[in-house]
């Protein structure tokens, strides 16, 4: 990756990969079906592992889904190119959906989402740069992600790359001081080819935010640090769709959305409840039951959890 | 009072001969040469000696601020697009930033350089907080991480230019205060590799940083009384130069290690760990035994801490006395 070499030279925006991004701009029934998928794919993984956090995989399947189908210029099989656009999962506890947003966009094969969490897997727990490169760094401490992706957003804008960077963080994760470090910075430089999108579903791994420490006024905090700010509801699509576009023309400072969700989206029996968001073993019943509730029938099940996934 | 104002106040900055200072000129020089080269800094520029690099290349020196943590993982984000940062602080505040270091850059892989200046007693007056003794330990524990320390100026600026041209991250200290001369312009540095200075066969003193320049004043302390002692500059903590010091086990069965750090986990560590697998001899620890530092300029540090040439020496008397003990 950084071997010696020439930098990365000053080009244009490479044409291809801008009708990529063209190409990609789905129907919304499109990604309301990655999303859908993401939901079922980061379940499996987390049900096979018998670990994993699938409160605040659930609720950021939407903002993945709209992410990696629709948004970010990064083509299948060219992973490596220098002006690919970013995505850094700063919240890295929600590697099971991030793998699952890679699988249900062709990145990798879905499959491979039942090895979460094994030795043998380059799917780790929380996502690993060296094992997965797609990951673009590895992440799993809170608030360190969105900081490389600040050093990513202003190297790429020194070599003067196109190419964007987009990070999700936890709402709990900006409980870290790190993260205002980063916000100051990344306002202070200007980085507008950098977009912060907040999976803001309330709750944390004890409680609720506001009784453990409460991040209330949100919006004004990004505000008063110098930020686009935009707040969303972070499961219409269309909403989501949106906010992108906005945030790119916003090109002299950092932009965030506080993307209001729902933890355990989905699963009835999971939706707003803490208790699901630390690393839980599922049971068969309730695999079955959540599998279920996202569509699937008794036989797609078993191929779900056991055979060739479609 | 316009006279005044005009000079300002009489800063104690990085002048002299610091290895702070030869590193920053160093680094300047280097900046020119490779384009991928960029300098991070926490507001230490005048104390690290990357003001050289920032009056020469403005648009390749990032101010991050008094914000250490996001600096470091940035400097991972920064090192994963292909350039190839030169995060610079005080090393206490690179400790700061070390859960930063693990994840961001060495977990990740990333080929950052972190070079951290005030190591030591050598701090002197800023007192107990500013004084690193446990950087080495520190750095050292986290996997596929170099950790060198230079002795002199001349060294100083062979090793930054070893370090950019080395692929991987590291963690370097510099120094604060002035440093003596003890390597001609034609110094070789390689990374991982220490050198004998003085040849010796009752004991030898193996000794990184300030303590380098102690050692062989030792070494001459002891020649009076008739001890014969090998001096050893070890520059690379990590990966320690094996081969070298189970050379010296063999040839003079006694070691001394000596640095300007804890007796825990630095240098005497990195020195007993490959004893312990290859030769074990008796070994003396010349360093701050478990304490934190305090006031003071840094020689008067160094009596009161027992890291002057004296001390080297006595440590040697015991470890050769000790000499047929283990079996």
């Amino acid at each position: 990756m950084s071997s010696p070499g020439p930098l990365l030279q000053a080009t244009a925006p490479d044409a291809r990969k801008l009708s990529f991004r063209g190409e990609h701009l789905r129907r919304l029934s499109v990604l309301a079906r990655y999303a859908l998928e993401i939901r079922r794919l980061a379940l499996v993984g987390i049900y096979h592992a018998g670990s994993g956090h699938p409160g605040g995989s659930l609720s950021c399947a939407d903002i993945l889904a709209a992410l990696y189908g629709a948004e970010l210029a990064i083509v299948p099989g060219e992973e490596s190119d220098p002006h690919r656009d970013r995505f850094v999962l700063s919240k890295g506890h929600a590697a099971p959906a991030l793998y699952a947003a890679w699988a249900a966009c062709g990145y990798i094969e879905k499959e491979a989402v039942r090895s979460l969490r094994k030795l043998a897997s380059p799917y780790q727990g929380h996502p690993h740069v060296k094992d997965t490169p797609l990951a673009e760094t590895s992440t799993g401490s809170l608030g360190q992600g969105f900081s490389v992706a600040i050093g990513m957003a202003l190297g790429l804008r020194h070599l003067k790359s196109p190419a964007r960077v987009y990070t999700l963080l936890g709402d709990g994760e900006l409980q870290e001081g790190q993260v205002w470090e980063g916000a100051m910075f990344a306002a202070h430089r200007g980085l507008g080819n950098l977009l912060a999108i907040i999976d803001y579903n309330k709750m944390q791994s004890d409680d609720l935010n506001a009784n453990i420490l409460g991040l209330e006024p949100l919006a004004e905090k990004w505000r008063a640090f110098g930020w686009n700010v935009q707040e969303i509801d972070g499961h219409d699509l269309s909403a989501i769709l949106e906010a992108f576009q906005r945030a790119s023309q916003a090109t002299g400072q950092p932009s965030v959305i506080i993307a209001h969700t729902r933890k355990g989206r989905g699963v009835a029996f999971m939706e707003g409840k803490p208790a699901w968001h630390g690393s839980v073993k599922l049971k068969d019943a309730e695999i079955q039951t959540a599998l279920a509730g996202l569509g699937l029938g008794e036989s797609e099940i078993g191929s779900y959890l056991n055979g060739s996934i479609g | 009072m316009a006279a005044l104002a005009e000079s300002g106040p009489s800063l104690i900055g990085a002048s002299g001969d610091t290895l702070r200072e030869a590193f920053g000129r160093a680094i300047a020089r280097l900046g020119t040469e490779d384009p991928r080269i960029v300098v991070l800094d926490a507001d230490v520029a005048g104390g690290t000696g990357t003001h050289h690099f920032r009056a020469g290349l403005p648009d390749r020196f990032y101010q991050f601020g008094i914000a250490e943590q996001n600096m470091m993982s940035a400097a991972g984000g920064l090192a994963a697009v292909g350039l190839v940062p030169f995060v610079t602080t005080f090393a206490v505040f690179c400790l700061r930033a070390l859960e930063q270091a693990r994840l961001s850059i060495a977990y990740a892989g990333r080929n950052v350089k972190i070079v951290a200046s005030h190591p030591g007693l050598d701090v002197g007056p800023d007192g107990g907080s500013a004084q690193a003794l446990e950087d080495l330990a520190a750095f050292r524990a986290l996997p596929g991480m170099t950790v060198i320390s230079p002795a002199d100026p001349i060294e100083m600026a062979r090793a930054t230019e070893a370090v950019a041209a080395f692929e991987g991250p590291v963690y370097m200290r510099t120094g604060r205060s002035p440093a003596r001369r003890l390597f001609a312009d034609d110094h070789v540095f390689v990374i991982g590799k220490g050198q004998i200075l003085r040849e010796g066969t009752d004991v030898t003193l193996i000794a990184c940083g300030v303590e380098v320049a102690r050692a062989l004043d030792a070494a001459e302390l002891l020649a009076g009384g008739g001890i014969s002692a090998r001096v050893v500059n070890m520059p690379t903590i990590k990966p320690i130069d094996a081969a070298l010091v189970a050379d010296c086990a063999e040839r003079t069965g006694a070691i001394v290690t000596a640095e300007d750090h804890s007796v825990h986990g630095g240098l005497g560590g990195a020195v007993s760990e490959c004893l312990a697998q290859s030769r074990p001899v008796p070994v003396e620890f010349v360093g701050v035994r478990d304490c934190f530092g305090r006031s003071g300029e840094p020689e008067e540090l160094a009596e009161a801490y027992g890291l002057t040439a004296p001390h080297i020496a006595a440590a040697a008397r015991r470890a050769i006395a000790r000499k047929g003990e283990t079996r």
